[in-house]
């Protein structure tokens, strides 16, 4: 009787101290929290969004612009150059494309000069898509920094995607660009398990700093060769979608993102 | 107790975090074929030339084959080498990944051929792009005549490595090769690889064949043949050419396969006007009746695990697939649809079962579960039908027949392949008209 109560009293003592230890988790801003977030809170708070997105569009434009003439002149990077030169030897297809039926004659071995100067040019092509994706991305950086500022304006919809993660839009718009990006393998068996995990770890212009499949070591595990490959595929769609359209705000809260993929049910339909 | 505490610290401890981690669940994706690029393979200068082949060309060839290998399947687009920015020995040390994602590819073939000492060493590099690393890395080393089979042995390994199933590419299909006007057809067996080539005829045209169909090991081949207007099960060894009559039945013999074993013929057989199913042991030449009843039962097929048997039969008036033990017992009829069933074929993943159905004068290949639920037609037409499956259960071999005229005009017929998806139908380019197709297993296991 003793021994039962004691056990009784130690376990309520230590479902209350656990219960104080863990308010601390759970109230980080207990006072700004609403007590139930609804559905309709979610679209509030796109509208409230609204009248600043414009705002910030016009800032990112003119910093765009800035960057542009910056990044320009900032990049060609003359490491790279020199190393692709002796990469770069005559290409018989690139011959063709720009002498279409006269050059598919001709040995590759007798007009070298004439591909590397083609092949300079085009790498001068490479280079601007480089350096286009390049401004992008410093674009991004700038976006994020004005983010900050705006962060303060708009910090309603801070407090909504604080308790739900990102808003149903928000969500939807990342989904679809991953739906995108996503070329899932045909041959997988839809009678397994077929559920990938990958987390990821995001900068503020959405491209990744760090992914990991949290069930990897399935992937070496003998008869799951296809989670490998579905594994892989997910890892592929994510890194292709790269900057992720992430939310302009609230970078804690979507820093860390774990996308589940599971194509069963698209197999099976 | 302590234990107790643990765990509950730990739980409430993850619940919490999993709480702050925002989850997006992608249940969708695109089913757009992967870009991927195919380099030609780089052929190395000491290479000798070796008797009719040119060494040099090879690289291009095996590199073309292996793309028209991808292009088939419907899952693959192989990009054009005309876009291509690097040059192929240079890339398959070490591709330059932002070119290659530039053009768009998402993954990346790359290889190098040398001769040496009349031996053949093909080695190939897979690239994924994306994450720019190396997927996988072979070298085969083999005569240089076999260079056709090692870009499908290639080709085979990439479609592994990227859709997580076997590959089809290192077969051979076996058909009828039909020629002449269509009341009086030459047919003699052909065999071929699955892209089209090499083709070789196998019989004279003597004599009508049909229905021929590999063993597992893809060394013997048993069919039909007539014999003074008697039709009668022969067995052909396909590399000595030597070949004889599956026992000495009174009566007609019809629809042979191998169990997959490869140790049994199942057959249909008629006696006294009545036919039904029976299997023969190859060595013991020991015959066994496997159902008896007073229908017309035919097309025997074996599930790849040789427990069960699919065949056809008229028991219940219509002709319907049934499915039933491989000692004869426990039969089950299992398509309840309307028009006729036929010639089912169990898919060598064991997961379906493939049939032609003839409704209102139309034929249509499909595929079922194996107990007759999910039935899904994949194509229709005038005429159709004997469905093959390819070694991995993804795609299907069948013949069709055009319609002809009064005198036999606008006749002909041709093999197409369908995925079992019911997309990417397409034909299989053979040398004469062609039925009755039946797909090896991989050559190279």
């Amino acid at each position: 009787m003793i021994k039962s109560l004691a056990y009784s009293i130690t376990f309520h003592s230590i479902m209350i101290l656990l219960t104080v230890l863990s308010l601390p988790f759970m109230l980080r801003e207990p006072i700004e929290l609403p007590p139930i977030v609804s559905v309709e809170l979610i679209q509030i708070s796109d509208k409230t969004n609204i009248p600043y997105a414009p705002k910030a569009r016009k800032i990112i434009e003119e910093n765009k612009k800035k960057e542009e003439d910056r990044v320009v002149s900032e990049q060609a990077p003359p490491a790279a150059k020199a190393k692709e030169k002796p990469d770069r030897i005559p290409l018989p297809n690139e011959k063709k494309e720009e002498k279409k039926i006269v050059k598919k004659k001709q040995n590759p071995e007798e007009i070298k000069p004439e591909i590397r100067q083609s092949s300079e040019f085009e790498k001068k092509e490479i280079i601007d898509t480089n350096q286009i994706a390049a401004l992008i991305d410093k674009a991004k950086e700038v976006e994020a920094v004005q983010e900050k500022e705006s962060n303060k304006v708009t910090q309603s919809s801070k407090k909504n995607s604080f308790a739900t993660g990102l808003t149903l839009s928000e969500e939807d718009a990342l989904r679809a660009q991953i739906f995108g990006c996503w070329s899932v393998p045909l041959g997988l068996p839809y009678d397994q398990n077929l559920l990938v995990r990958i987390k990821l770890q995001l900068k503020k212009d959405g491209t990744i700093m760090k992914s990991e499949i949290l069930d990897h070591e399935r992937m070496n595990r003998p008869g799951q060769k296809f989670y490998k490959v579905l594994a892989e595929s997910a890892l592929r769609a994510v890194r292709l979608c790269q900057p992720l359209k992430v939310p302009p705000t609230g970078y804690d809260k979507w820093k860390d993102l774990q996308l589940n993929f599971n194509p069963t049910e698209m197999l099976k339909g | 107790m302590k234990k107790i505490l643990y765990i509950l610290i730990i739980n409430t401890l993850l619940s919490v975090k999993s709480y702050a981690l925002i989850e997006i669940d992608i249940t969708r994706g695109n089913l757009d074929p992967l870009p991927i690029a195919v380099s030609p393979l780089h052929v190395d200068i000491k290479s000798e030339e070796f008797e009719n082949i040119k060494v040099r060309e090879l690289g291009n060839k095996i590199s073309q084959i292996i793309e028209n290998n991808f292009k088939n399947t419907g899952l693959f687009n192989p990009l054009k080498k005309e876009a291509f920015v690097q040059k192929p020995d240079i890339a398959h040390l070490k591709p330059r990944f932002e070119d290659w994602r530039l053009i768009k590819a998402q993954a990346l073939v790359t290889g190098k051929i040398l001769v040496k000492n009349e031996k053949l060493k093909v080695e190939f590099r897979l690239w994924d792009l994306t994450a720019a690393q190396e997927m996988t890395a072979l070298a085969f080393t083999t005569t240089p005549s076999n260079w056709r089979r090692v870009a499908h042995i290639i080709s085979d390994k990439i479609y592994e490595r990227l859709t997580g199933e076997n590959g089809y590419f290192d077969t051979r299909i076996i058909y009828v090769a039909e020629s002449g006007p269509k009341n009086q057809r030459v047919k003699k067996l052909a065999i071929m690889d699955q892209d089209g080539s090499n083709t070789k005829y196998l019989t004279l045209g003597n004599e009508l064949v049909l229905t021929p169909r590999f063993n597992p090991t893809n060394q013997m081949v048993t069919y039909m043949s007539y014999f003074r207007n008697m039709p009668r099960v022969y067995l052909l060894d396909i590399e000595t050419g030597t070949q004889e009559v599956v026992g000495n039945f009174p009566g007609m013999t019809f629809a042979p396969r191998f169990s997959p074993d490869g140790k049994k013929i199942i057959m249909s057989f008629a006696k006294e006007g009545n036919s039904d199913i029976y299997t023969m042991d190859l060595e013991s030449r020991i015959v066994e009746r496997i159902t008896e009843h007073s229908s017309i039962d035919t097309s025997p097929s074996f599930s790849p695990d040789g427990k069960f048997i699919a065949f056809n039969s008229d028991r219940s008036g219509l002709q319907q697939i049934y499915v039933m033990r491989s000692d004869g017992t426990n039969v089950k009829r299992i398509t309840f649809g309307k028009g006729i069933y036929g010639t089912p074929v169990w898919s060598p993943r064991g997961d379906l079962i493939a049939f032609t159905k003839m409704h209102k004068g139309r034929f249509f290949i499909g595929v079922m579960r194996t107990d007759g639920t999910g039935e899904r037609l994949l194509t229709e037409n005038y005429y159709q039908e004997a469905p093959s499956w390819s070694p991995n259960g993804r795609v299907l071999v069948f013949y069709r027949e055009t319609k002809a005229g009064t005198k036999g005009e606008g006749f002909s017929a041709k093999l197409w392949s369908i995925d079992i998806t019911g997309y990417n139908e397409r034909r299989l380019s053979t040398k004469t008209d062609a039925s009755d197709p039946s797909w090896s297993s991989l050559l190279s296991k």
